[in-house]
């Protein structure tokens, strides 16, 4: 069996998500890689160092540029034929471009998968993962959105695949033009995307006290967040708010510092890859979702982690 | 508010409140006068969202309003099979002859909330207008005579300003309006004040119950089957008592009922009955089970000495708000609807004379009908058990029930409100309470996480303090904050004791309306906080 | 011009789902249900649209069960002028979902479909992308924001990290995200004209749609809990484990 991955990539680099993809992929039989763009070669050189790729496939022209999915789709129908699964990371390139590619297949598509039990069968996270659902496509093609978090990326050295350029269709559809990008330069990422996330509680005792948070989250790329308890005492506005009612994150690293660990909260971040905890009071819930759990006053804390860091950068 | 901005609509009958006597008097009034306009508002975000109950029900009501139900659907379908009735020492129990008034042959085991969903699409069938989601907020009065009642502003940011969503309130005007918001309901409290309904009766007395719904493995369920305890975990001048019934598809419904008379400051309804689940005598029922959901309210436990007048210009009270429930029963569902329908027919015959202000025949009715009998019968128990205690209580009333048919020829009186009878920190023993296990016992957040309870944050807080000083001196000083141990829900709050001071997590509340009744000083007004909040429970409970 | 507004019938994100004790899905039955909270999103923007004087008349349509009425009775409330009730026994999935809409927009000749980016219960975010395919036009997905000139529509995408503005040529499909805009309040008022306004139910069988589904689900699990991990004893150990046992800083 084969399988043809989408790698998506910014900055001349073909992106993490889309190594889980390969990971994946490789579970289900012989992976193929797909770089389009415009301009690509160099990302398509680096894709053939992936290990587990042995061909990429590359689709360099001016229609492809900012991975519009209406061309791209039409890219990745003319090229499916030669494949029993199509994979991309669920990422947004992804999720824009795989669902439409389904519809040109008459394929029902599965979205962020996050384990592959057999070449048809699936789990993936319902209800914002309240539930893990199995199911089994009944389709000839599987299509398949990929969970980054879910798949050790494959490693980006080691590999040698093949670089060929794929045959491109006659007709490329372009009903939608790209006029301009705004990346967020990063002052502090958005809570809910954020892949790390440094969040205070009541235990933080003020909204100064906050500001002791700030330079642990710039050495970490982080973005703040806060407990209910914490926004309700005014420390902190409402839109730093992760929990039940706030917002839900799931990022690779989750620090909670003097946050007690009420349910609600969790519910908020227990999705997080990994959590660490730092309480001065043992018996917070917080410690039994702890990957991590240090006990301590986080006023001495903080400062250490901040001087540790720091030499670590 | 602004009274200007509102929209009003017109309609003959409005009923507010979708729990059993909402229902039943909505329905009632459309099989008498199908031409009558009938609206009938619920806070809930559905109907049955905020219905809680045990509930093992009598049909006599049901029977005389839908007589063919069972061809209906309607979701009775767990008929009680045995009663059980236990006195509970800590480690002990023995079983006491079931009183009379608690054989439960020929009643059913329910969802209350999914009969209420049932009743609320037979209505709809009948045509009444049903809009849940919408707290009526305020009444409406004209000359004299309420006049129906209006919604709240939605939209209204937590400074009392109107946010970008603001949508103000609508008023609905009718020639009746019928208040069955259940216990301690929010306009009937005002409505009571305005027209000084209460004289010459005795206080309310109330009760607080917190229910679990659990699913249990199917060897071990026994539908029909309906536990009472009384005892352990409460000392003897405490009434209350646990119930736990097995009914539908291996559902448990497990709770806890205690009367809001109780006097130690210390005492946590809540933890007083998550700690009696470690008794063998309900251990073995659930454990190995699962907890679904959680919620609690509280109850009327007054009787006939506490109903009000039940009539006004322009109105009336039906159901628990009126006090309808028979206590030693614990069912006030069947007397609920039984009030409703004889409303619907007091309403229907003075909408056909000439629209009098008052309703009056209600009270006529009411007296004439089953459910005095019933209640009359019923009304030397409560206040036995509050003056002998709980054995003393159990004996007085076997006596009263069995021995007297209820016709003794005196009747025993509530001296005391609820909220008048607690003691203060100093004078009452502190109770330790076990730490919860996470499988069988539970701590609160964890607990409010099942009632679905939400509360758009950006609203005024729905509980206000009348006197928020008031709240250092009394609730703090002299009773160490009762509200952060009788609230089921983790509302109140206080961080840090050496600088005391009461956090309100309004969004948690699950309206149950215990602080109206139980501080200290009746500081806490609960008002009917933005429509659709509130907990969400499911069907089951 | 037209818009067609898809709206589906979900438990409401106020309630914690539950898996059924057969592990054959989540219990939705006598669970309160809601219009999925995008779908808002989508109609309030049609709303403000057609306020703005851009949209003419506002369709919303909603395909499952006969109680997916009350969800299109809210859209209605909420400014929406008539809806469409496709019946359809089990919830048909995105592909066949996406099938029923092509017919509807073939039927009704919208220039714009809105709808919500995904729904909060198979949590799948297909539906616009297929529907764009099927019908061959553009697609501008996960929009935080919408503006209208001429025969095109620019919209703000939410990408990772950032923001992307795209131009899109009508007739065209927009998904919406979280942050376009904070729908209205149903008021009661408009609740109550929302009963009066043409709602038309046809059967999905009706419009000769494939609507068997591809995919069978084996098996619905809670997520396994999570453990407590360990206790470190200090700062300096506690970053050493993030960097070489976790590998996250
Ligand atoms: C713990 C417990 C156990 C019980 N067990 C049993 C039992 O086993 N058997 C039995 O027969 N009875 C039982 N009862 C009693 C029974 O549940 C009540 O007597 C019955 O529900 C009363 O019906 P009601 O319609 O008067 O009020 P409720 O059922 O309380 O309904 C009132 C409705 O009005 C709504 N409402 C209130 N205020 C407003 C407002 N301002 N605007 C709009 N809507 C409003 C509420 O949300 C609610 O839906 C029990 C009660 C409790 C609390
Ligand atoms: S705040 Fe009052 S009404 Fe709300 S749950 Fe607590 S005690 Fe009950």
């Amino acid at each position: 069996m084969t399988v043809l991955v989408l790698l998506d990539h910014a900055d001349g680099a073909v992106s993490q998500a889309s190594r889980s993809a390969v990971a994946a992929a490789g579970r289900l039989g012989e992976v193929h890689g797909l770089v389009a763009g415009d301009g690509v070669a160099a990302v398509a050189e680096a894709a053939a160092r992936i290990q587990g790729l042995s061909r990429v496939l590359v689709a360099d022209a001016e229609a492809f540029a900012h991975s519009l999915p209406e061309p791209l789709a039409a890219l990745l129908q003319s090229l499916s034929g030669a494949y029993d699964h199509v994979l991309a990371p669920a990422t947004a390139t992804g999720k824009n471009v795989l669902p439409r590619l389904a519809a040109l297949l008459d394929v029902q598509p599965v979205s962020e998968v996050v384990a592959i039990e057999g070449p048809d069968t699936f789990v993936r996270p319902i209800y914002a993962g309240s539930a893990l659902a199995t199911v089994r496509s009944g389709d000839a093609k599987k299509l398949l959105t990929i969970r980054a978090a879910a798949f050790d990326p494959a490693p980006a050295e080691g590999g040698t695949a093949t670089v060929e350029a794929a045959t491109l269709p006659a007709d490329l559809p372009a009903p939608a033009r790209f006029v301009s990008a705004e990346l967020s330069r990063s002052e502090r990422p958005d809570l809910s995307s954020a892949r790390v996330v440094v969040s205070g509680g009541r235990g933080m005792g003020s909204g100064e006290n906050f500001s002791l948070l700030a330079p642990i989250a710039d050495s970490l790329g982080a973005a703040i967040g806060a407990s209910r308890a914490a926004v309700d005492a005014g420390y902190v506005p409402n839109d730093y708010q992760v929990g039940q009612t706030g917002k839900i994150v799931a990022p690779e690293l989750y620090l909670a510092v003097g946050i007690s660990g009420a349910i609600q909260h969790l519910a908020g971040m227990k999705d997080s890859k990994i959590i660490v905890a730092v309480n001065k009071d043992a018996e917070a819930p917080i410690f039994a979702v702890a990957d991590y759990g240090l006990v301590g006053d986080l006023f001495t804390v903080l400062p250490e982690l901040q001087a540790e860091l720091n030499k670590t950068a | 508010m602004s009274g200007t901005a509102r929209e009003a609509m017109e309609f003959d009958v409005v009923v507010v409140g979708g729990g059993p006597s909402g229902l039943a008097a909505a329905i009632r009034l459309k099989q008498l006068a199908p031409e009558a306009s009938v609206c009938l508002l619920e806070k809930g975000g559905e109907i049955g969202a905020h219905i809680l109950s045990g509930a093992v029900i009598e049909t006599r009501a049901l029977d005389e309003l839908i007589p063919d139900w069972k061809e209906k659907g309607a979701p009775l379908r767990t008929p009680a099979t045995e009663d059980r009735m236990l006195f509970l020492w800590k480690k002990r129990s023995v079983s006491l002859p079931t009183p009379p008034q608690m054989h439960n042959t020929g009643n059913y085991i329910v969802s209350l909330g999914e009969v209420c969903r049932w009743l609320a699409a037979q209505a709809e069938e009948l045509g009444v207008e049903i809009y849940p989601g919408f707290a009526a907020a305020e009444l409406l009065e004209e000359d004299g005579r309420v006049v129906g009642v209006a919604t709240g502003d939605m939209g209204i940011g937590r400074n009392g300003e109107p946010g970008p969503n603001h949508a103000p309130g609508m008023e609905l005007r009718a020639s009746y309006t019928l208040f069955a918001e259940g216990c301690r309901g929010s306009l009937a409290k005002q409505l009571m004040q305005r027209f000084g309904l209460r004289e010459g009766v005795d206080p309310q007395t109330y009760g607080l119950g917190i229910k679990e719904l659990w699913e249990i493995p199917k060897e071990r369920h026994r539908p029909g089957l309906i536990q009472h305890t009384m005892g352990w975990p409460l000392d003897k001048h405490t009434y209350g008592g646990s119930w736990l019934y097995h009914f539908g598809d291996n559902l448990v419904s497990y709770g806890f009922v205690v009367g809001l008379d109780y006097r130690n400051t210390w005492l946590s309804p809540f933890d007083e009955m998550q700690r009696l689940k470690n008794h063998p005598a309900v251990r073995r029922h659930l454990e190995g089970g699962k907890r679904l959901s959680y919620g609690a309210r509280a109850l009327s436990e007054g009787g006939l000495q506490s109903v009000p007048r039940l009539s006004f210009p322009g109105g009336l009270l039906i159901g628990d708000t009126a006090g309808f429930l028979n206590v030693p029963k614990i069912k006030g569902t069947h007397t609920a609807m039984k009030s409703g329908m004889l409303a619907a027919e007091a309403v229907a015959e003075a909408l056909e004379k000439g629209r009098p202000a008052e309703p009056r025949s209600f009270t006529r009715r009411v007296r004439r009908s089953w459910l005095w009998d019933e209640l009359r019968r019923a009304r030397n128990v409560r206040p036995a058990f509050a003056r002998y205690g709980q054995l003393g209580g159990f004996i007085y009333s076997a006596v009263d029930t069995v021995l007297l048919r209820g016709r003794a020829p005196w009747t025993l009186h509530h001296p005391h409100t609820d909220h008048a009878v607690l003691e203060p920190a100093d004078a009452a023993a502190p109770i330790a309470y076990p730490k919860p296990d996470g499988k069988l016992t539970f701590d609160k957040l964890s607990s409010v996480f099942l009632s679905n309870t939400n509360h758009e944050e950006d609203q005024p807080v729905h509980l206000r303090l009348r006197d928020p000083g008031r709240w250092r001196t009394v609730n703090w000083d002299r009773f160490r904050s009762p509200e952060s141990r009788y609230c089921p829900a983790g509302v109140y709050e206080v961080p840090d004791p050496d600088a005391p001071e009461l956090r309100i997590n309004a969004q948690n509340c699950v309206h149950c309306k215990t602080c109206d009744i139980k501080d200290p000083t009746e500081n806490i007004d609960w008002s009917a906080p933005e429509g659709g909040g509130g907990p969400n429970y499911p069907v089951g409970m | 011009m037209k818009l067609l507004v898809p709206v589906k019938r979900v438990i409401d994100y106020n309630v914690k789902p539950r898996v059924k004790a057969d592990n054959s899905g989540v219990e939705t039955a006598g669970v309160k249900m809601s219009m999925n909270p995008f779908d808002e999103i989508a109609v309030e923007e049609a709303v403000r649209l057609k306020e703005k004087g851009v949209a003419t008349e506002i369709v919303v349509v909603s395909v499952g069960a006969a109680q997916a009425a009350d969800t299109l009775r809210t859209a209605m409330a909420m400014g929406a002028d008539r809806a469409i009730l496709v019946q359809a026994e089990e919830a048909p999935e995105p592909l066949a979902v996406a099938k029923i809409l092509r017919a509807l927009v073939e039927r009704e000749q919208p220039r714009l479909v809105l709808m919500g980016k995904q729904a909060i219960d198979d949590d799948m975010n297909a539906t616009g992308q297929m529907l764009a395919g099927l019908l061959g036009w553009g697609q501008g997905t996960f929009a935080s924001k919408i503006e209208a000139g001429g025969d095109a529509l620019s919209v703000t995408r939410e990408v990772d990290g950032g923001l992307e503005t795209i131009s899109l040529v009508l007739p065209a499909i927009v998904t919406v995200d979280l942050r376009l805009n904070e729908p209205r309040y149903a008021s009661l008022p408009n609740i109550m004209k929302a009963r009066k306004k043409p709602l038309e139910t046809i059967a999905a069988a009706g419009l000769g749609v494939d609507v068997a589904p591809r995919l069978q689900t084996l098996r619905v699990v809670e997520p396994p809990e999570r453990k407590a991990g360990i206790r470190v004893g200090s700062v300096a150990e506690l970053v050493n484990k993030l960097r070489d046992e976790a590998r996250v800083i």
